[in-house]
């Protein structure tokens, strides 16, 4: 069994062993809704949500773990779905108190919600706003954003990535750290939706802002494709 | 002369390194490149060099430590928040992973005639590209009554290591209710928020373990890095504790005595327990003895960092007059990826790409309390200039200082590891 699945295995153990929490508390989605800010950072939810940096949430709740067309998961998440995982309410819960608890290998940059309260109210929100399972299908087509499309696109300069990928590494360790995460080994799609939402500022960071906005959309395909060459 | 390989051998790890490394391609049929300093500018070049000229360059790193201990974090070991030993680091890596040649020796003098270094054990070194990355040294007389004589009573805990024990004992050896005073340096001088990190560090351990104690800063500038954030976080944690006088109080007009544990300001003697005396500053001695500085600083061009006196000679970090970067380890780190890349391809034909910087300076003011200041810059022909900047605003909710207080310490680690793994 794989790292992944013994984690599935364990959570599920833990859920159905502990008696404190039988049943999640409903919430409330009108809260969840400001709980869901920070996470429209990476996250699109909703009519004409496509993947960015993360993938669309849109039919969440029933869905395959690690398992949307057009997106490329970690290796830990595409394992569990395709072992028959699936983002139940009491799985999303766990992985929201805690997501590298959870998922070692996750690539989401997010410590977790201590309090089981707003867990609840966010995956209210979540299936409020993302619909049922089906939801998922109707996105589908428009999941890649073409700004992204057209710099993966671009004819990449490799060797001037990875002269560029010298400033990144200043910060950005290969293995990762436990804040600032490893970029190598990603997938062009999710670089590339990263800076342009970093350039464009719907993803706030004050040192990822700066350094995406001196990017032109060549320097920004070179990096992607030097980083998908490298593990 | 030609010097003894086993003279540069320090470590059993570069032995190996050495062995591994095919002679022959050592048998200088390949440029020679000599770095002298071990620190954020130094080990990242020869790290690059190596690295990336993958055997068209033969790379000597000579530093005099065999054990570099990062200034950077050194305030947060005085706080409470580092382990000494966290802030240490070898050069084992650099010899038996990259081949390069690692020297433990002082550099003492260059002959840019010869194109060799000196060593104070003797023998010259030869090059056909110098990288000198030497840090800092103090300006005599700085600080009116202080010497480096007299840094083991008052020291100055600016160059890492021993020094930034010194002054943590010095700190819990405080009577209670007592006084710690800091003489911050004029400008420019090495990691222009340092200074004001290390007043918060000592007033997160006195407000822990000395409550009643006071912290007095005789300032010779009118403003200082992030002086908002600063200002507003010692209002916040450490309310009355901190006093600093300016130079419109007489903060430019003071001395110190360092038997009699004073610091007299505009006239006034006031007794102290600790005194921190950061002095004025300069390149290190080698680029003095190189003859390639005007004033204290040795002036580069922002394309590659090449001294403007001799362009076979690249200067890095602290000690290089290159524009408008602030004097820290980041920017060091930046400018000597740049310098490699130009150096390399100037040496062996490789690809030259333009130059382009960074720098990001995060500081801590109390638990999980991190700000940060940073920019991109670029090469003109003035020298280097700034293109973008931020700085973290007063009055950010707690996760916002808090992330980013977490997010220097994997920086701390992927610079450390940009160096040296």
């Amino acid at each position: 069994m794989s790292r992944a699945g013994a984690c599935l295995a364990a959570l599920f153990l833990t859920a159905m062993a502990a008696p404190s929490s039988p049943a999640l508390a409903q919430g409330d989605p009108a809260l969840g809704e400001t709980l869901y800010r920070p996470c429209r950072a990476c996250h699109m939810i909703g009519d004409g949500a496509v993947h960015r940096v993360g993938p669309h949430l849109n039919g969440l709740v029933a869905r395959p773990i690690g398992a949307s067309p057009g997106y490329e998961f970690s290796a830990d998440l595409a394992t569990a779905g395709a072992e028959g995982a699936t983002w139940t309410v009491e799985a999303l819960d766990r992985f929201l108190a805690g997501p590298r608890e959870y998922f070692p290998g996750t690539r989401m940059v997010f410590r977790g919600i201590r309090s089981e309260a707003d867990r609840a109210h966010l995956i209210a929100y979540m299936q409020e706003a993302g619909g049922p399972a089906d939801a998922a299908i109707a996105t589908e087509e428009l999941a890649v954003d073409p700004e992204v499309a057209a710099i993966t696109a671009l004819t990449a300069d490799v060797p001037y990535g990875e002269y560029l990928a010298n400033e990144c590494t200043a910060c950005h360790q290969a293995s990762g750290g436990a804040d600032i995460p490893s970029i190598r080994g990603l997938a062009p799609s999710v670089f590339v939706a990263g800076m342009v939402a970093y350039r464009n500022g719907t993803r706030e960071h004050q040192v990822m802002n700066t350094v995406s906005r001196r990017l032109g959309d060549e320097e920004i395909a070179a990096l992607a494709a030097y980083f998908a060459t490298v593990d | 002369m030609t010097i003894n390989r086993r003279v540069f051998l320090g470590t059993s790890a570069a032995l190996a390194g050495s062995l591994a490394a095919p002679m022959i391609a050592r048998a200088q049929s390949v440029p020679r490149v000599v770095v002298v300093g071990g620190g954020s500018g130094g080990a990242t070049a020869a790290r690059y060099l190596a690295r990336d000229g993958a055997g068209a360059v033969d790379v000597t790193l000579i530093e005099p430590q065999r054990i570099y201990q990062t200034c950077y974090f050194g305030n947060l070991y005085l706080g409470g928040f580092f382990d000494y030993d966290d802030l240490a680091h070898g050069y084992g890596g650099l010899a038996s992973t990259y081949g390069i040649n690692v020297v433990h020796d002082w550099a003492v003098g260059v002959d840019r005639d010869a194109k060799t270094v000196r060593l104070a054990s003797g023998p010259s070194v030869p090059y056909d590209h110098l990288v000198l990355s030497p840090g800092i040294d103090f300006v005599d007389g700085s600080v009116p009554g202080w010497s480096v004589s007299a840094q083991g009573r008052m020291p100055h805990a600016y160059k890492g290591g021993t020094q930034v024990q010194l002054l943590r004992a010095q700190i819990e050896a405080m009577p209670q209710g007592g006084t710690f005073a800091m003489v911050a340096p004029p400008n420019p001088y090495r990691c222009p928020p340092g200074p004001y990190e290390r007043i918060s560090m000592v007033a997160h351990y006195l407000r822990e373990n000395n409550p009643t104690a006071k912290i007095l800063v005789v300032d010779p500038k009118e403003s200082f890095s992030k002086q908002a954030l600063f200002e507003e976080g010692w209002d916040r944690h450490y309310s009355g504790m901190v006093t600093r006088i300016g130079p419109d109080m007489g903060g430019s007009s003071f001395e110190v005595d360092a038997e009699a544990m004073t610091v007299t300001i505009d006239g006034v003697v006031e007794n102290v327990d600790v005194c921190n005396v950061i002095p004025g500053q300069r390149a290190g001695q080698i680029a003095f003895a190189a003859d390639i500085v005007d004033g204290n600083w040795a002036p580069v061009s922002a394309y590659d960092m090449t001294s403007r006196i001799d362009p076979a000679i690249t200067v890095l970090g602290d000690a290089a007059a290159q524009g408008a970067m602030p004097k820290s380890g980041f920017s060091a780190n930046s400018q000597a990826k740049v310098a490699a890349n130009a150096i390399l391809a100037s040496l062996t034909g490789s690809r030259a790409f333009p130059a382009r910087y960074a720098n990001t300076c995060w500081s801590l003011i109390d638990t999980d309390d991190g700000v940060k200041v940073g920019a991109t810059y670029e090469a003109s022909d003035e020298g280097i200039v700034s293109v973008d900047s931020f700085v973290s605003q007063t009055g950010e909710d707690a996760e916002t200082r808090a992330a980013t207080y977490r997010e220097s310490l994997d920086w701390y680690q992927a610079i450390t590891t940009d160096m040296f793994v």
